[in-house]
């Protein structure tokens, strides 16, 4: 347990000064500016609006910057301005299948309709430091647009991917997958930072929470259950990055209007088949969903929320990444840092008392020590 | 952007335009929009509700199409005005941008005044054709890193 403590205004204002300091760098520089950021740091920029649970760029982009670049700090900020916004209400289920792509692959299927885009990947990069990005670019923005830019001539005529089906229509036309379908609608869709969570929780709930969870805790345990830990055989059957139409119903207005367009990363694994009683096997799936350019976040996704289905077909619990309480009450890296930073706060009292309690151990032991040896001494004599 | 207006109940002709101009203007680029700030701010008006910035929460499927589950919030600005002769233009804008919002709901306002078709001429459908040119370039952009994967038959002799 910590105490309150008081005094030190002057050493923290102090501190707080020093923290500016080091966050403007040298005043040779340039100050960056969160617009900035914004355009020139988008993955990073995802990641927080994804953990941070808020979709608005400007926002993210200043909290990296108030952060200094520490992206779990910036989610806490997002998080934190998050709590004094009304909530107006909720959108529509976004139908993910009409999002305008801007990336789509899959690893199951080499021919697929709608074809296999690249988009803006690090795929097929050689990850070798490209010294030319050092600095600023000196280029006039239109040099520097023909070097970004497609080349006009590379662009097809008949280009517009327009809406494309889904893997999995494929497998579940063929019945070698269930279609996932809204059983019956519930009256309420769950919503975890209105009704806190009870366990088990269901899948929408389980979602998420993986949605907003840390990135690289979802990693680890999507990769455990690659290494053996709660195997579920999954393949890429599909991943989709674009920009997908929110649509609200405001009452007044008696109809549901549009209201922007958000990029999100769509990741659906197809894994190891399952069959329950009197049922032939089928392929199973699991879901990931995130916030902007977050690829890696919604694979990672996908394999946990599969690895958490292990109850629902019958399969054995032995391993972190299917442990429902395990990987629910600690994927949040806002509760994460704050119990883990909690640490540095006054436990003067609590260290104190086992302070005296490890000089009474001690004590104790020494004074029996003695006496056994005295007993010990007495005896051979 | 015709999903939900199919879904839902059938509008009325009147519903579904201002439905349609109402997704245009929130999709509008702020600077397309302002370059009217003047004709729309011109006569009197009354603001019903002062731009206001909220949250939406974001819902999406399980699965792409299986049950709704809640994904995220996002921010959103709101606005109502009603002009003198009792029209009223509301605005749901995604973000924070609270001069879009208003001119949003203004020029809500004026497409259903008398003057409404020339606003739709001379207002929406630009804005309308802006939107679907950056959305053709994009699409483009993406249709140049369309692939053919050769699988390369593995030798089983």
């Amino acid at each position: 347990m910590y105490v309150a403590v008081k005094g030190g205004e002057k050493a923290i204002d102090n501190a707080h000064r020093l923290l500016a300091k080091k966050r403007r760098g040298s005043l040779d520089q340039d100050e960056i500016s969160s617009d900035q950021i914004a355009q020139q740091f988008p993955l990073a920029v995802a990641r927080v609006m994804g953990e941070g649970s808020l979709y608005d760029e400007d926002l993210a982009a200043l909290a990296l910057k108030q952060a200094a670049g520490d992206v779990t700090e910036a989610i806490f900020l997002l998080r934190a301005y998050r709590a004094t916004l009304p909530r107006f209400g909720e959108s529509l289920p976004m139908d993910t299948g009409k999002m305008r792509l801007s990336r789509r692959i899959s690893a199951t299927y080499k021919d697929l309709p709608g074809g296999q885009l690249l988009g803006p990947t690090f795929d097929y990069t050689h990850r070798l430091l490209d010294f030319s990005l050092r600095g600023a670019a000196k280029d006039a923005p239109v040099a520097e647009r023909e070097k970004t830019e497609p080349r006009p001539d590379e662009i097809p005529l008949e280009q517009t991917p327009a809406s494309c089906p889904r893997v999995f229509d494929f497998l579940v036309q063929e019945d070698l997958a269930s279609a996932e379908e809204a059983a019956e609608e519930k009256s309420a869709v769950p919503d975890i930072t209105r009704v806190p969570l009870t366990l088990p929780a269901c899948r929408e709930e389980r979602l998420q929470i993986l949605a907003r969870g840390d990135e690289g805790f979802l990693l680890a345990l999507a990769y455990s259950t690659q290494r053996g830990y709660g195997r579920t055989h999954p393949f890429a059957g599909e991943i989709r990055i674009g920009r997908c139409e929110v649509w609200i119903a405001p009452e007044e207005l008696g109809f549901p209007v549009l209201i922007g367009e958000i990029e999100v990363s769509e990741c659906e694994t197809v894994n190891q088949f399952s069959a329950r009683q009197d049922e032939m096997p089928r392929f199973t799936r699991g879901y990931g969903l995130a916030f902007g350019y977050a690829e890696r976040k919604a694979m990672s996704m996908a394999l946990v929320d599969r690895a958490l289905r292990a109850a629902e077909f019958g399969e054995e619990i032995v391993s972190p990444a299917q442990e429902e309480e395990f990987v629910l009450a600690h994927c949040d890296s806002v509760e994460a840092s704050g119990f883990v930073s909690h640490l540095k706060l006054p436990h003067y009292v609590d260290f104190q008392s086992e302070l005296d309690l490890l000089r009474k151990i001690r004590q104790g032991d020494m004074a029996e020590k003695e006496q056994k040896s005295v007993r010990a001494n007495g005896g051979e004599v | 952007m015709t999903e939900h207006s199919s879904a839902s109940k059938a509008l009325s002709p009147v519903q579904a335009a201002r439905q349609r101009w109402m997704g245009i203007l929130a999709r509008a680029k702020r600077e397309d929009l302002a370059a009217h700030e003047q004709e729309l701010q011109s006569g009197a008006y009354e603001i019903l509700r002062a731009p206001e910035t909220g949250m939406v929460m974001t819902r999406a499927r399980v699965g792409g199409t299986g049950a709704p589950f809640s994904l995220g919030e996002m921010t959103i600005t709101r606005c109502a005005v009603r002009l003198e002769n009792g029209v009223m233009g509301s605005a749901y804008v995604a973000g924070r941008d609270k001069r879009h919002a208003k001119l949003a709901a203004l020029a809500d306002a004026r497409l259903q005044d008398a003057d409404g078709e020339r606003w739709k001429k001379e207002l929406i459908e630009p804005l309308a054709a802006a939107i679907a040119a950056r959305h053709r370039k994009e699409a483009a952009e993406t249709a140049a890193t369309r692939v053919d994967f050769f699988t390369l038959a593995r030798g089983d002799a």
